[in-house]
């Protein structure tokens, strides 16, 4: 399966959309896990970015057996002193640093382990939420496994507060002002639980432990399912901010069942089915791509391998694909899902079934025999008589030791999808040229594809080709593959692809030139002629070139159509396009400069004419206002005028329209109230001097 | 034949000095007219002559940009008739605008010049 990069939601509905046919096949943990491990999780400088990850580097390695972890020994165990000598530790605190010094084993003196043990006993005592009681509790489970002594004095009373927060449902909630519940957060009570029995100092009430194992029996109940028949436990409400995936949530719930069957005594009442589903969704996964998730996926099938309840035996098919011609055995290995050996059992194939051929017989009840050395169940599948094509195979697993059943869970009947393949032989191909009024067998001509002789055909519009042929599978039945195809392609261009028809017992097509004449657009000419024939479960799915055909057809009349543009070479699309050159307007001509110049010196000339035009009618500035105010005015009203002048040039040279709109507006403004002043004084003064 | 001929000498040389006379008196009438109005009316000479200036620059080098030059025309060609709207305005002896202050007609005038070179400007590219 792919792996999952990313939302794990994506990689769940790939599963689900992939398997609505029956199973793909999946496979127990296995060297390509090995591998990605070393790849996800890598130590800078022997760190981890927290004692968390450094944790779910070192439970990843341990399980699957690889890494070394001498240098994250060196870097980490300072860290993890640091943290349980600090006096200001968080619950969380220790519980990352005491797990991490469990698989470390780093050098702890037993001093700081008993102060820490009584801290948290301390913890334990004052603790109110879930998250703080299971720290404390598995914390303490960690230090007890140093080999300092760690017992709790009030178990029944810590078993009794962690209870209290279950829900009926079989979940719990974090704490008690919280209403919400959550499938998660059982996961972590059953493990605290766990815990809290294996700290007792004396034995826990049995009434109480059997009504947690009833919860769980209820969280069961709320197990979602895939089609394919995955299990898998997810949130009910969903919190944004805290969201927890489908694999986490399952992980959880995996951990908190494990280890509380793993502490009391006598059996849950889970069916094995339900871990056999879980287990199968875990695996479904492949190999995730995110480090959480891989520690997640990891860690709780480690959990299944070894847990009390039952242990899920996967069936597995190294190869899906089987070929008759190199006479393939059917091969299956069954393990655990970490890829150790199975109990002794059978695998019993019960039966094969397909869709698509209906006569070859179905075979049933076909036991496998087992290889010890290669720990593998196999069956030879050429006597057996069965043709090629696409079957669904059903197994089951039968245990020998029936005492077993308690142990282990087989999964029922399982599906798997296999292809068996084999060589497909073209029987007596025969093509040629028929005249209209009917056969004239004279003109067929055999094909021999193992030669590599072309044939030569010569038609006219009046007249059709013929191809004909039988397909025989190697068990000697008719066989219809998935594509049978012939092209005629007109001189390395326009293509046309024609279907051909099956009837019972061969493939034949019969190309009537007049009724095709429109399709191939009445081009004459050389056709080549290749023959497609494909399948999944075909050897020798071919494409040959069969010869090629001189077609003379009449004149195209006038509304035929053009056939369509043909692609170019497929990879010189994307190369570089012809250049476009632009034709521009040339510019217009334009004058000289000096010229220019001239002509500008030209238009001032009648404005120093007006000057001295003016200077010779005696043109004085008595009439300006000599008292200050009006003198203001009028000195404020040319200035404005002036300013004015300059806006527009401006204007020219740079402004927008709306800034010297804006501007003109101000200026307008300032010039008829200062112009109003001036004037008005001018003309008061004119009607005293008529008046006077 | 000679009477004719001298007949039509002496309508030549009359008509030149008629011409002559004629135009004396217009010099001498235009003499009486009031400053202001001779200002206004250099003003105008002003104004047309340039915007004769540019129509034989055109003429010359081609209409290539002719916003540019259909401005300038009419920049002069406006401002003309507005000084002659004043002139009109301002002129004493014009009865039709007796009650109107020529301060006001100078006024109107400004504002109209205004207006009329912010057009010019834009249009000017």
């Amino acid at each position: 399966m792919a792996p999952d990069h990313g939302s794990f939601g994506l990689g769940a509905l790939i599963c689900a959309l992939m398997l609505i046919c029956p199973a793909a096949s999946i496979r127990p943990i296995s060297d390509a896990h090995r591998s990605a491990a070393l790849e996800l999780f890598v130590p800078v400088d022997g760190l981890f970015p927290s004692l968390e990850e450094t944790y779910h580097a070192l439970r990843t390695f341990l399980i699957l057996g690889v890494g070394e972890t001498s240098e994250i020994n060196r870097a980490t165990c300072p860290v993890v002193l640091e943290k349980l000598k600090s006096p200001s530790s968080s619950p969380k605190g220790f519980y990352d640093a005491l797990r991490v010094n469990s698989i470390l084993g780093c050098q702890i003196g037993s001093e700081t382990l008993e102060d820490v043990a009584s801290q948290l006993r301390d913890l334990i005592k004052g603790a109110d939420s879930l998250m703080d009681f299971y720290y404390s509790v598995i914390g303490l489970l960690h230090v007890k496994g140093q080999g300092v002594s760690a017992v709790l004095s009030d178990a029944q009373g810590v078993f009794h507060s962690i209870k209290a927060l279950s829900q009926s449902d079989g979940r719990w909630r974090f704490d008690s002002n919280n209403a919400e519940s959550s499938t998660h957060a059982a996961g972590i009570a059953l493990e605290a639980l766990a815990g809290v029995v294996s700290l007792a100092d004396g034995e826990v009430d049995q009434s109480k432990i059997g009504i947690v194992k009833h919860d769980i029996v209820k969280l069961f109940d709320s197990i979602k399912s895939y089609d394919d028949g995955t299990l898998y436990f997810h949130e009910k409400h969903i919190d944004g901010s805290e969201y927890e995936g489908p694999l986490a949530t399952t992980a959880s719930v995996v951990r908190g069942v494990a280890s509380f069957a793993a502490v009391v005594s006598g059996k849950l009442n889970i069916p094995g089915d339900k871990i056999f589903g879980i287990a199968k969704f875990l695996l479904t996964i492949g190999v995730p791509g995110i480090s959480k998730d891989f520690f997640n996926q990891i860690d709780s099938l480690s959990y299944i391998e070894n847990n009390r309840i039952s242990i899920p035996l996967i069936l597995s098919l190294p190869s899906t694909v089987l070929s008759l011609t190199t006479k393939d055995q059917l091969k299956v290995e069954v393990t655990t899902v970490f890829g150790s050996a199975a109990p002794p059992l059978t695998v019993n194939l019960v039966q094969t079934s397909t869709s698509e051929v209906k006569n070859t017989p179905t075979v049933e009840n076909q036991e496998l025999q087992f290889d010890q050395e290669n720990n593998i169940h196999y069956l030879d599948i050429v006597p057996l008589k069965i043709d090629i094509g696409k079957y669904t195979l059903k197994f089951e697993i039968s245990l020998h030791d029936p005492e077993n059943l308690n142990i282990y869970a087989t999964g029922g009947r399982m599906q798997y999808l296999v292809f068996l393949t084999g060589y497909v032989k073209v029987d007596n191909p025969q093509i040629g040229v028929l005249d209209t009024d009917g056969e004239s067998s004279a003109s067929l001509v055999k094909l021999d594809f193992s030669k590599l002789d072309k044939v030569s055909l010569v038609a006219n519009h009046l007249q059709k080709m013929r191809l004909s042929f039988q397909l025989v599978t190697p068990l000697g039945h008719t066989f219809k593959p998935h594509q049978v195809y012939i092209k005629l392609r007109h001189e390395g261009r326009v293509e046309h692809i024609f279907q051909l028809e099956s009837s019972a017992r061969q493939y034949k097509i019969q190309l009537d030139f007049l009724a095709l004449l429109e399709q191939i657009y009445y081009l004459s000419g050389r056709y080549e002629i290749e023959l497609a024939i494909g399948d999944a479960a075909m050897e020798n799915s071919f494409l040959h070139i069969l010869g090629h055909i001189d077609l003379t057809l009449p004149d195209p009349p006038e509304k035929v159509s053009r056939p369509p543009p043909q692609s170019v070479d497929r990879y010189s699309r994307f190369g570089p396009k012809q250049e476009i050159l632009h034709i521009f307007r040339t510019p217009e001509k334009r004058p000289p400069k000096e010229l220019s110049f001239t002509f500008l010196g030209f238009t001032l000339l009648p404005l120093g004419g007006f000057l001295i035009g003016l200077l010779t009618l005696g043109v004085n500035l008595k009439g300006f206002p000599s008292s200050s105010l009006p003198a203001l005015s009028s000195i404020l009203f040319h200035a404005g005028i002036a300013a004015t002048l300059l806006l527009y040039g401006l204007f020219w040279l740079k402004f927008d329209l709306f800034t010297t709109l804006k501007l003109l507006g101000l200026l307008g403004v300032f010039l008829v109230f200062t112009g109003h002043r001036t004037l008005s004084y001018l003309a008061s003064t004119s009607t005293k001097t008529k008046t006077n | 034949m000679l009477m004719f001929r001298e007949l039509e000498f002496k309508m030549a040389k009359s008509s030149t000095s008629d011409a002559q006379a004629l135009f004396r008196s217009l010099r001498s009438a235009y003499a009486a007219t009031p400053t202001n109005l001779k200002i206004i009316d250099l003003y105008v000479v002003y104004a047309i002559t340039t915007a004769v200036i540019q129509v034989v620059y055109m003429g010359i080098v081609g209409s290539f940009p002719f916003n540019s030059f259909l401005a300038g025309v009419l920049s002069c060609l406006g401002t003309a008739v507005l000084a002659v709207c004043l002139r009109i305005q301002v002129n004493k002896e014009n009865k039709e605008f007796k009650d109107l202050p020529p301060e006001r007609a100078f006024a109107d005038f400004v504002l109209c010049n205004l207006v009329l070179h912010l057009v010019v400007m834009n249009f000017l590219g």
